[in-house]
């Protein structure tokens, strides 16, 4: 699939901009702060509904605006659809396909996918689980959309679940009623959990592959990269989920054994009050050789593993039905070596449509010849 | 920011549920405008509302005796219970004309985040009722989503030592006169295991 045309209204710098885009490289070119990157967030946004760079709506309106819009044409296997989305802070955005209502924006998911690579992406491998967590689950729904309602639904049922633990430990003993109804939360927990817990597991051993060819190719030097899930139920997790190769996740047996786990860790749960199993305690393991990347790679290393990561993104989506993804490279060869940029260079070049942005003309390699946009304030001029 | 008493009234308009502050701004300024009569009259039919509405002692619907207008109704089912939420979905499942059976209001569904647990519902009342009358079917008509979810699994735990009572919930799945393309896939995968043969 590829872009056809990016407009953006009142969304962080930019007053308004009206970009017709083709297929291939196109590469914005400016200084810095003149915002290419939010033209690339807006992109972005469309395809996960959410920012790469914050984790609220406010600062993605331009100061002193209400709300936002952003409207893009893509065109997918010959079929445009025109997808616009208003943003607006404090309230509930509004979505149009082919400016007809959708009922929620959520239902846009899927139109467009993306693969972003950007700086803070080092994030992934150098940040907390939850950036990890996060990682697997944005790429979960741009795979599978529905997994957009599954994810929602598991974070809802763990803050009721986590509200009645806290309550219910503190008047430990004398309460018949907490015990039943956690009964019912955990529940449908385990039910969603399991369904998230699947999709994840199946996710890293399809992701496993792509990533390590990945990082063989821009790192052939260093180590071998592997992935794998580590869960919350530990020993109880059936072999061979999650490894490639391996035995498809079940999400009615893992609801069994969620349970089961969720039994036996009760008095512990009522204690701290908050829940202790569950796709939400699970870690995206990343490893190079035989050491955890986390705290023993090196920058280079963890630059080459995070490119890696999204690298083997952009491969598996490209190579499952859906619509080969909008390869979207923020601001990224001027942090990588020569040999790092060229095979970097080398995937963007073949992808369908990849939007690059850079500070100056030199940082972009020579393969990525293609459409150029000067970018100044505000103002989008073709090169 | 008004002075004195309008910022006031601005205040307590928009404490109001879908009303923000520039509907709570239109409606103050729109008060002060209208005639002193019909103020008076909606000042009187708030005063009312504190005193005169009461709840239906069976079933917990809003009512203005002891018991409400369906639960009074001798045509009506005794042995069919429908539970809803909030008197609203009563209305809401009465439009269809489809139910000739009795409710049971809850009072809301199960928010831990709320502090709402059983004891803050509806339940013993219901417990008490089918223990007491002639129920044959209880029918659970809560929200399909997480709180009215969890509420209906628990309804069913607590319902299924009651002897030869049946237990349904409303099925969930396609909107009438939509179309099968623009569904989402939640509902159109609740739809597809909740099929049935023709």
């Amino acid at each position: 699939m590829y872009l056809r045309h990016l407009q953006v209204t009142d969304f962080r710098s930019w007053e308004h901009v009206d970009l017709p885009l083709e297929p291939g490289p196109t590469v914005l070119v400016g200084p810095n702060g003149r915002g290419k990157t939010n033209l690339l967030e807006a992109v972005g946004y469309v395809a996960t509904l959410s920012s790469h760079r914050v984790a609220t709506d406010a600062p993605l309106i331009r100061q002193g605006c209400e709300r936002a819009l952003v409207r893009l044409a893509v065109v997918n296997e010959g079929r445009e659809l025109t997808v616009e989305l208003e943003i607006a802070p404090g309230r509930a955005n509004r979505a149009r396909v082919n400016r007809g209502a959708v009922g929620r924006p959520r239902d846009v998911l899927g139109i467009l996918r993306t693969v972003l690579f950007a700086p803070e992406d080092l994030a992934l491998v150098r940040g907390d689980p939850g950036e990890r967590r996060r990682f697997l689950d944005d790429l979960l729904v741009q795979r599978a959309p529905r997994y957009a309602g599954v994810r929602s639904d598991y974070e809802k049922v763990l803050r009721q679940r986590n509200a009645l633990l806290k309550t219910a430990g503190k008047r430990r003993g004398d309460d018949p009623y907490a015990a039943s109804t956690l009964e019912v939360w955990d529940n449908h927990l385990a039910t969603s959990g399991a369904q998230l817990l699947a999709a994840r597991l199946n996710l890293v051993a399809d992701l496993g592959p792509h990533t390590s060819a990945a990082y063989a190719g821009v790192a052939p030097d260093s180590r071998p990269a592997t992935i794998g899930y580590r869960s919350s139920l530990g020993a109880a997790l059936p072999e061979g989920y999650g490894v490639p190769g391996g035995e498809r996740a079940e999400p009615e047996k893992l609801a069994e054994i969620l349970l089961d786990a969720l039994g036996e860790s009760r008095a512990a749960e009522l204690e701290r009050g908050v829940s202790l199993v569950g796709p939400h305690r699970d870690e995206l393991e990343l490893t190079l050789g035989e050491t955890p990347a986390k705290g023993y790679a090196s920058h280079g290393e963890s630059w080459s593993f995070a490119l890696a990561l999204r690298l083997g993104s952009y491969e598996l989506l490209r190579a499952e039905s859906g619509g080969e993804p909008v390869l979207l490279l923020d601001d990224v060869f001027a942090e990588l070596d020569r040999r790092r940029r060229a095979r970097l260079a080398e995937v963007a070049a073949s992808a369908e449509q990849v939007l690059v942005t850079a500070a100056v003309d030199e940082d972009v390699p020579a393969e990525l010849e293609g459409v150029r946009f000067a970018v100044t304030h505000g103002e989008v001029r073709r090169a | 920011m008004y002075e004195g008493v309008v910022q006031d009234l601005i205040d307590e308009l928009g404490r109001l549920p879908g009303i923000g502050p520039k509907s709570a701004q239109r409606i103050a300024f729109h008060l002060l405008a209208t005639d002193p009569a019909d103020i008076a009259r909606l000042q009187e039919i708030l005063g009312k509302v504190r005193e005169g509405v009461r709840f239906c002692d069976i079933c917990g619907n809003v009512s203005e005796e002891e018991r409400c207008r369906i639960c009074r109704d001798a045509r009506r089912d005794p042995a069919l219970i429908c539970v809803v939420e909030e008197p609203k979905d009563v209305l809401a499942v009465e439009r269809t004309r489809e139910f000739r059976g009795r409710y049971h209001v809850l009072g809301g569904a199960l928010d831990p985040l709320s502090g709402v647990g059983p004891d803050q519902l509806r339940i013993k009342e219901l417990l008490a009722r089918i223990g007491g009358e002639e129920v044959s079917e209880v029918i659970i008509a809560t929200d399909p989503n997480t709180e009215g979810e969890a509420t209906a699994t628990y309804l069913v735990r607590m319902l299924r030592d009651f002897p030869g009572l049946t237990v349904t919930r409303l099925a969930s799945g396609l909107p009438m006169g939509g179309d099968l393309e623009f569904a989402d896939e939640l509902t159109l995968g609740r739809a597809l295991s909740g099929r049935r043969a023709l």
